[in-house]
């Protein structure tokens, strides 16, 4: 415990900053520090192009003392590798101009909404997040079929087509949206919350976004209003170095996003999110203090491997930093964490991956096949009231 | 019937709907210790507990984005803003989610959720705080925009908009909330939402309008009256749905309509009332509709400039003469 009394901080300050930020940060600034002179400025922005942040330690976790079944960690990896498959089958879609808009993949930070998955209690508590809301849809239980059609347009989609790929939501398992405004989703994560609460029960909310919403200004209202009322929320901020190509040195005055936590008297955490049992080790530990109404600011450090959407040529970051995270591959780490301890041998481990293969095949069928929207459904759920007059 | 002061009548209907409903309840600036900034939540504290009548912090952002995530878990909660000038930074709140997650879901959660508190202008308090948002809000599909002129109203329509299943914004007045009017005791007195009210009937000329206005109207059918003029004024107490079929059956009557809208001229209301009647009316009109709105320029702060700036009687009085080709 340190920081504001009663609260939870990790110490990490040995990592908090990549080695020579505040050096390179002065430098750019041509602020002075530590008595120090620096020279001349970087030619751009993007020049030394190194934007990795440490990622915080992974442990050495055995899942049954995390109170995991081998069921449970079995289920992480098939779930991974399903949002994984589903998500090159959509890019693939995409390519086909089967889908349109905006297609925002989560390739790569999988690990989180895994863990997720089964911190939660399906049904009962909620999640929120913004856009790029596959990975946390699948993981809570909507069908793939039911989210490629969405992704299609077609009638079939969870939300009859009107939401598309940045708008997810299914009320059965608690998903939220999908939302687009970056960052607005954040003060309805806390409204959720106070829902729960309101309504007497312990249930609790997740409330996402990205590194890029944590500079949004509504992140600090809902949060001072979470630790103001004692509300049931987990914010955490995936930050996956990004926001769409202004990378989070270039966007965050200070890079312990998770520290923010701090100001509004809440639990604070940092997570690496590219090893599922350590997510899942720490975000239950934030949800049981949610559910007895103590706030969190989580910030899980990850990385996507795709553009921010389709269409980004990702020129502010290099192959080898990249690679750097593709070697810590959640899925990957699973499956050697799988084989290690008996649970799964190789070839069991090939046949879940060609029932998901077929799974995520199987949903573009089922997209490709369903009905576009019938016309007069435009008209539909705009409000509840059926005999609304709309002006023609 | 009970003679209520537009606060009482207010604070009835939330008191009456949060008695019928636990889910509902209150949150804003100031409306529970203090007993509202308007007194319109007085007591309300001390009756429904803390649990249930909530002070924010000065958050608009943050605890309107509240209230439409505690309507996604189904409650129902009332918004209050000190004034609707306030609400812009709340805009995306309001215009992002409470609209559209109905529609951006396929309609598997609803917003039941009531925006309230004083509009337009309220004398001396200059550029930012004098703005009407019926035209800002009423745009947007998803919302339904009331903007009441008296008591009875205040009450029978709130009542509704709480029990609405869809996000109603509920427009008011700071200079209106003394207004003393009969108002219903009925428990379950529910005025629909979309539905106008002839206010005075007359054979001459339609005057549309809503809100505190309607009195400014009121004045100058007063003196059309004493010119031998009868003015017909609908006040049209809900801005979307709006009911054209109203106005219509007036102008159908007298052939002749001015609108008098509080808020800048340019694609406000009075425009959209102004199209619709000749979109649907043309042949009953005997003359080009007309607008009397505020002052195409931000609103003054002294007091000379500020009561110039709204529609005046005297303005109102001339366009009705001129759609009447009356000297």
């Amino acid at each position: 415990m340190n920081g504001v009394s009663g609260v939870y901080c990790p110490d990490l300050d040995h990592l908090q900053l990549k080695p020579g930020f505040m050096a390179k940060k002065n430098q750019e600034t041509g602020h002075t520090a530590v008595g120090q002179t620096n020279g001349t400025a970087p030619a751009s922005a993007y020049d030394s192009i190194d934007h990795l942040i440490d990622l915080a330690p992974i442990e050495d976790n055995d899942h049954r003392e995390l109170g995991l079944s081998d069921e449970a960690v079995c289920d992480m990896y098939r779930n991974m590798m399903l949002q994984r498959r589903f998500e090159e089958r959509a890019a693939q879609a995409y390519g086909r101009q089967r889908i349109g808009g905006f297609l925002h993949l989560y390739n790569g930070q999988e690990a989180i909404s895994a863990a997720v998955r089964h911190v939660l209690r399906i049904g009962e508590d909620q999640v929120i997040t913004a856009y790029r809301d596959h990975g946390l849809g699948l993981a809570l239980g909507m069908t793939p079929n039911g989210c490629m059609a969405e992704l299609f347009g077609r009638i079939d989609g969870y939300s009859r087509g009107k939401g598309g790929s940045m708008h997810f939501f299914d009320k059965k398992n608690g998903m939220c949206g999908g939302h687009g405004i970056v960052g607005g989703q954040i003060p309805l994560g806390a409204g959720i919350a106070f829902g729960l609460k309101y309504k007497g029960t312990d249930n609790v909310c997740l409330a996402f976004m990205g590194d890029g919403a944590a500079q949004q200004g509504a992140v600090h209202e809902a949060a001072n209003l979470a630790g103001l009322y004692d509300l049931p929320v987990v914010f955490i901020v995936e930050n996956n170095i990004y926001g769409m190509g202004t990378a989070v040195d270039r966007s965050s005055a200070t890079l312990e996003l998770y520290k923010r936590g701090e100001a509004y008297g809440m639990h604070c955490g940092l997570i690496n999110g590219m090893d599922v049992l350590q997510v899942y080790k720490q975000l239950k530990q934030h949800v049981e203090w949610a559910r007895k109404g103590e706030p969190s600011f989580v910030e899980i450090r990850t990385y996507r491997y795709r553009g921010h959407s389709m269409s980004d040529p990702q020129k502010y970051r290099t192959k080898e930093e990249m690679e750097n995270r593709q070697n810590q591959d959640p899925i990957i780490r699973l499956k050697l964490y799988l084989e290690n301890k008996g649970l799964a041998t190789p070839e069991e481990i090939d046949a879940w991956d060609e029932e998901i293969n077929q799974v995520a095949l199987e949903s573009v069928n089922f997209a490709e096949n369903s009905p576009f929207p019938p016309v007069e459904t435009m008209w539909e759920d705009v409000y509840v009231q059926q005999d609304y007059p709309f002006i023609n | 019937m009970a003679v209520l002061q537009l606060r009482e009548a207010l604070r009835a209907a939330m008191w009456e709907e949060m008695e019928r409903d636990p889910n509902v309840f209150l949150i804003g600036e100031e409306v529970a210790e203090y007993n509202g900034a308007y007194k319109v939540s007085q007591g309300m504290l001390d009756h429904f507990g803390a649990k249930r009548v909530i002070d924010s912090p000065i958050s608009e952002a943050g605890f309107s984005g509240l209230g439409v995530g505690a309507a996604m878990m189904g409650l129902r909660p009332i918004i209050e803003f000190m004034t609707w000038n306030f609400s812009m930074v709340a805009a995306d709140q309001i215009l992002s989610n409470a609209a559209r997650i109905r529609y951006m879901s396929g309609g598997q959660y609803s917003i039941p959720i009531v925006f309230r508190g004083p509009n337009g202008s309220a004398g001396q308090l200059g550029a930012t705080h004098s703005n009407s948002f019926e035209f800002f809000y009423a745009n947007v599909p998803g919302l339904k925009v009331v903007s009441i002129s008296n008591p009875d109203d205040a009450k029978g329509l709130l009542k509704s908009a709480i029990r609405d299943e869809d996000p109603v914004l509920f427009m008011e007045s700071e200079v209106m909330y003394g207004m003393k009017g009969e108002v219903s005791d009925h428990p379950d007195y529910l005025i629909p939402i979309g539905k106008a009210r002839v206010g005075r009937e007359g054979k001459h000329v339609t005057i549309v309008t809503w809100n505190k206005a309607y009195w400014t109207v009121m004045a100058a059918a007063e003196e059309l009256a004493k010119m031998g003029y009868e003015a017909e004024v609908i006040d049209l107490r809900t801005i979307r749905p709006m009911d054209i079929p109203t106005v219509l059956q007036s102008v159908r009557k007298t052939n002749r309509c001015v609108v008098v809208d509080e808020s800048n001229p340019l694609a406000s209301i009075a425009s959209e009332v102004a199209y619709r009647i000749q979109a649907e009316g043309f042949d009953h009109l005997d003359a080009p509709v007309l607008r009397v709105t505020n002052k195409d320029v931000p609103a003054p702060y002294a007091k000379n400039l500020i009561e110039l700036w709204v529609p005046t009687v005297d303005e109102i009085v001339k366009a009705c003469k001129a759609v009447m080709y009356a000297n």
